[in-house]
């Protein structure tokens, strides 16, 4: 020890390890895929402006025709938007309902995962189309088996409300927002039971040690950090989704992105651009959603990781 | 006997704040609590001393049922916690009346259990605002209050996750009393922190009790059990070994069980 500092002090300054400077480690197999790359890059930009196949001029003509923005707008963004409210407001209540108590309503929501995940998107939206045969007389709203309670009263007449024409609900986009929203609802129970699982127990514990009711528990304090585990993979359902309107000429519906741009191109005899118009239509929502995604991440990802949050919250702002 | 449990359902408002009786609770066929008996008088400091796996953790869940107790009875202010007694028959109370009976006492856990989506200052004003359907303005100004009472008034707009541990502690001090609760109840507050952290907790909660607040601790703080509480409950494979002042149990233990437990912490005291 004594030594020690003795020849410590010995050393004059100058002789003492300074700043480093070495030699960084070279990588040449960087440089390799750099080159590798950019020459890969270079042929497939040559490919995409020298090749006629491509037709940009009717590609760009074909996205603009007014029944494919249609069938965009209506067909692939609305029933998305439609199908993933239903998707995740479905999801999440079947979520809390299978981690309930109650045995009946887990059972409930055990039985329409499964059912639902079981059948194929474009079989289920084919089945969809076709509902209206089970309810020839049309869907009615009011008392259950009214006319045999009628019957025994020795009553007549009918206790109903109101009476949907079955095949005006199970046709067109009607029956495809249904079809996928209840596809949808079964896949995202199992991402918001697992969202709601992740959260720590210590945490429900702590809301109910101040006297938060059950609902509100789960409200305020456990599906907004679930959200944290929900909202990545729910992104990924979202596009998933997005192609998946596609399968709509099932139901079938035509006024769908991809129907549209099928049947100019089966007019003109041009199959390639149009497949290149609808990839195109698809990178650029995709793209979007992807931005959206990143700020609702953001968003719930508050309070967690090293990111520092936002400066100051507006006085009087809540929580979720 | 049952002389003295009918008189016992019908108490009357006296010093006694919480009363409990007989309190057995098992997890899995393993009995944890064999039967407890306790009583905290208002503005009482309880601290709950024994060897972890005691059931001193789970006696202190029981009394704001964290956890449902299998016999005996907890009163709380005079009422009969988790069941509603009708002529000598429980009735289980909803979960809506169990939350408003646990609104009256607060809770204080070792992992401090802070909201992590939430602010400090959005910690403490959830329950007045959520709970009580208190005002958000009104609700800010009793937490910065507050906030400013356990020393972080300048923390208030920090994530949990931006907080040490000590600090944490403190706002979740601090979340407890929003609720304006008459009884506290401490789960070993200080054991998950850092040693250098532990006396800023300790301080606040030494302040509350001189503010004349009911309180049950379970500690291993002996230093702290000694200054500060009224009683020490020294507790044993589910039993109630010893309680008195903390000078008589803690200086001249009765029982075989106490004097092993405080000379093994002493010694680990003695010899870090």
């Amino acid at each position: 020890m004594a030594t020690d500092t003795q020849t410590r002090q010995a050393e004059p300054a100058s002789d003492r390890p300074g700043r480093i400077d070495a030699v960084p480690v070279r990588h040449p197999g960087r440089w390799v895929a750099i080159a590798v790359i950019a020459v890969l890059a270079a042929m497939l930009v040559h490919l995409l402006v020298t090749n006629k196949a491509f037709e940009w001029s009717f590609v760009f003509e074909a996205m603009n025709q007014s029944q494919v923005i249609n069938g965009f707008l209506k067909g692939t963004l609305l029933v998305t938007a439609l199908s993933m409210i239903v998707g995740v407001g479905g999801g999440v209540l079947l979520a809390v309902m299978r981690l309930s108590d109650n045995p009946i309503l887990a059972g409930v929501a055990w039985l329409f995962t499964w059912f639902f995940r079981s059948i194929p998107r474009y079989i289920l939206l084919f089945t969809m189309g076709t509902l209206g045969i089970l309810f020839q007389d049309g869907v009615a709203f009011g008392v259950p088996f009214d006319w045999k309670i009628i019957e025994w009263l020795g009553f007549s007449g009918d206790w109903r409300l109101f009476t949907l024409d079955a095949n005006q609900i199970f046709t067109g986009l009607v029956a495809g927002v249904i079809g996928l929203g209840l596809s949808e609802a079964a896949y995202m129970a199992e991402i918001a039971r697992a969202g709601i699982l992740s959260v720590d127990k210590g945490q429900a514990e702590a809301a109910e040690a101040l006297g938060m009711s059950s609902g509100k528990v789960m409200r305020r304090v456990v599906l907004p950090q679930a959200m944290r585990v929900i909202v990545p993979p729910t992104g990924n359902e979202t596009i998933a989704m997005l192609k998946d309107t596609s399968l709509l000429v099932a139901v079938p519906v035509i006024g769908e992105l991809f129907y549209q741009l099928q049947s100019i191109g089966s007019t003109y005899y041009k199959t390639f651009p149009i497949a290149v118009a609808a990839a195109l239509y698809y990178l650029a929502v995709t793209s979007v959603l992807m931005v959206g995604q990143y700020f609702l991440e953001r968003h719930f990802g508050r309070g967690f990781g090293n990111k520092a949050p936002r400066a100051a919250r507006p006085a009087g702002a809540g929580g979720a | 006997m049952t002389a003295a449990a009918a008189a016992e359902t019908a108490q009357p408002r006296t010093e006694r704040l919480v009363h409990a009786v007989n309190v057995t609770k098992s997890f899995h066929h393993n009995e944890v609590l064999k039967g407890i008996d306790l009583d905290v008088d208002r503005g009482q400091v309880v601290c709950l001393l024994g060897p972890s796996g005691s059931g001193k953790t789970t006696f202190l869940r029981c009394i704001n049922q964290l956890e449902t107790i299998d016999g005996g009875r907890i009163w709380v202010d005079g009422r009969l916690m988790g069941y509603d007694d009708r002529d000598g028959r429980l009735y289980r109370l909803k979960n809506k009346q169990i939350a408003a009976q646990r609104r009256e006492i607060g809770m204080v856990f070792q992992r401090f259990n802070l909201f992590p989506h939430m602010t400090a200052i959005e910690n403490v004003m959830e329950a007045p605002v959520q709970v009580k359907g208190e005002g958000k303005k009104e609700s800010r100004v009793r937490a910065q209050a507050l906030l400013d009472r356990v020393g972080l008034g300048d923390r208030c707009t920090a994530y949990p996750a931006q907080l040490s541990g000590g600090q944490q502690q403190r706002v979740a001090i601090a979340r407890a009393l929003a609720m304006q609760p008459k009884l506290m109840l401490f789960d070993e507050p200080t054991s998950a922190l850092d040693p250098e952290l532990v006396g800023e907790v300790l301080a606040v909660i030494r302040e509350l009790a001189d503010e004349g607040m009911t309180m049950i601790v379970v500690t291993h703080e002996m230093s702290f059990a000694r200054d500060v509480a009224d009683t020490v409950v020294f507790m044993d494979a589910g039993v109630v070994v010893e309680a008195g002042r903390p000078r008589e149990v803690l200086g001249n233990p009765q029982h075989q069980r106490t004097k092993t437990f405080l000379t093994r912490l002493h010694s680990e005291h003695d010899h870090p």
